[in-house]
């Protein structure tokens, strides 16, 4: 099968208000990056089509690839936009390179979450007017009740949860793209205010404002723009049902369908022995153990045990500091794949891990993890 | 990539309001049961002929099958249990009480799938999962499942 490439790279620093600085501002800087790295243009012989990833509600207005089409590159050219998170632009965009339609996309992605009053009140925008919206249903508190069935069936403690937060803490001091890195102890987070029982303040990822671009090319161009392409070798993903009583909120049916898709792709049987570095969109600390068992890495409802046998860390899970430090919800899985692409090209700088050779990324929208998407990545 | 500090002066930021009145159809199902909520005090559910699943709050279509559900009505109980719950802790201008409140996935006698509802009349800290439930009526219709005003404890 033809490969499709990730040639490289280019973060914005993710802060939890960036006030000072228009999105397009933010994806001008991540495009002139990108240019800087790889030489790549536009028009002849350059990028034809764009895979932007934006939403309308962040944005405050609807068609938001609109407002950033200038500074994306996107007059005068063709550009589609991924409403939905990121990481699926990049399997859109890997699709338009294998069909033959395109052989080079730039795909950049950006998400102010600072700019709406509250991002739970746009969540409560994504329910039904008749049966969840008017209970005030949110991504926070359909967490809250999917916190409560995992915890329970994976015999999760308040401990175990605190250790995760103050790991990915740890992590993210290293990654100079991360938002929140002051240091906690395990008693900070264990005794942090309860935000939405069971998950506590300091369990929820900060907001986050950001934006990350990508450079794709098909296998026979990969080569004009990086010395060692990253390839794309899976990619899946998978819609649960809409209402929470209509799931077991305590697996992830969803996710376990989008890996199962993205390892067929890429020929993986055995993800446990074959996956060196894991970047999880990890919302809330309940979900990192939750994520790692849709991914196959952890047994099915031993999520409790995995972390007593620090399963994160063996697996090299969010050496980032992961969505937990602070990423923005449309791109949090876009800031992943760059992160880990950054690890399988050996540019992770502080947190580079050793012999990184295959990298699952994961991202989900939704309420409770509804919409699951993964990505693998190999050198 | 470079991380500069950005020039601030002279600069503001502008207050904003998404403001789009719209109108929605709630759709034959569900039109039916808030109408039945509303006048009847019962809560309706649909019945799936494929797979016998028993849906609330009722839809047209089976997710899994496809089948039409919509001639398939069945009655409900107005009690059911509590199959998980959260305390919401946090204030917002969506949410449609104060902090603290209790969002509980109920399922009520005859239903297969569970859902959503506020749960009142009993301390945050006593909420417990299996808790048998009943369902308070709106004195004012919203058109909304809220026709529900909330569930709260059965005492024995």
């Amino acid at each position: 099968m033809k490969r499709v490439a990730i040639c490289a790279v280019a973060q914005h620093r993710i802060e939890s208000d960036i006030w000072y600085k228009r999105f397009q501002g933010m994806l001008l800087d991540v495009l002139e990056d990108l240019q800087k790295q790889t030489g790549f243009t536009f028009g002849e012989n350059g990028v034809f089509d764009i895979v932007s990833c934006s939403d309308d509600f962040f944005d405050a207005r609807t068609i938001s690839n609109n407002g950033v089409c200038d500074a994306i590159g996107g007059h005068y050219r063709g550009e589609d936009k991924m409403a939905q998170e990121g990481l699926n632009g990049i399997g859109y965009a890997m699709a338009l390179i294998l069909s033959g339609h395109d052989d080079l996309v730039y795909l950049p992605g950006h998400c102010k979450e600072s700019q709406a009053e509250s991002r739970n009140m746009n969540a409560n925008l994504a329910y039904d007017p008749f049966y969840c919206r008017c209970l005030g249903l949110d991504y926070l508190n359909a967490a809250g009740l999917q916190a409560r069935a995992y915890m329970q069936k994976a015999k999760i403690t308040e401990e175990q949860l605190a250790k995760i937060v103050v790991r990915a803490r740890q992590w993210a001091a290293r990654n100079p793209y991360a938002n929140e890195t002051k240091q906690l102890e395990i008693g900070d987070v264990m005794y942090s205010p309860m935000l939405c029982d069971p998950i506590r303040t300091l369990h929820a990822y900060p907001v986050s404002d950001g934006a990350v671009g990508l450079l794709l090319a098909s296998e026979e161009r990969a080569y004009e723009f990086t010395d060692n392409p990253v390839w794309i070798t899976g990619f899946g993903n998978c819609m649960d049902s809409y209402f929470l009583g209509d799931r077991d909120l305590s697996v992830s049916f969803a996710l376990k369908k989008a890996a199962a898709q993205a390892y067929k792709m890429a020929g993986i049987t055995s993800p446990a022995k074959k996956v060196d570095l894991v970047e999880l969109m990890d919302c809330y600390a309940y979900q990192q153990p939750m994520w790692l068992e849709g991914l196959g890495l952890c047994e099915d409802g031993q999520g409790g045990r995995f972390l007593d046998e620090n399963g994160p860390a063996r697996y090299n899970v969010n050496l980032s500091g992961g969505m937990l430090t602070g990423r923005p919800l449309m791109i949090g899985g876009l800031y992943g794949a760059a992160e880990a692409v950054l690890q399988l090209k050996g540019q992770a700088g502080e947190h580079q891990a050793s012999d990184v050779n295959c990298a699952v990324v994961h991202s989900t929208t939704g309420g409770a993890g509804q919409f699951q998407t993964v990505l693998v990545l190999e050198r | 990539m470079a991380i500069r500090r950005e020039d601030t002066a002279d600069c503001f930021v502008m207050p904003g309001k998404m403001v789009l009145p719209v109108q929605y159809f709630a759709g034959r199902v569900g039109s039916k049961f808030i109408i039945s909520l509303r006048d009847d005090k019962k809560i309706l559910g649909v019945k799936c002929p494929k797979c016998d699943k028993v849906y609330a709050p009722p839809r047209e279509f089976c997710e899994k099958d496809l089948a039409k559900l919509d001639e398939n009505w069945v009655e409900l109980g107005n009690e059911g249990i509590i199959t998980n719950y959260t305390i919401v802790n946090y204030n917002d201008r969506h949410l449609p009480l104060k902090a603290p409140y209790i969002l509980a996935l109920i399922k009520v006698d005859g239903a297969d799938t569970p859902f959503a509802h506020i749960v009142s009349g009993i301390d945050p800290d006593q909420v417990t999962i299996g808790m048998r439930v009943k369902a308070v009526f709106a004195e004012k219709t919203t058109n909304t499942i809220l026709d529900i005003a909330h569930f709260v404890p059965v005492i024995d």
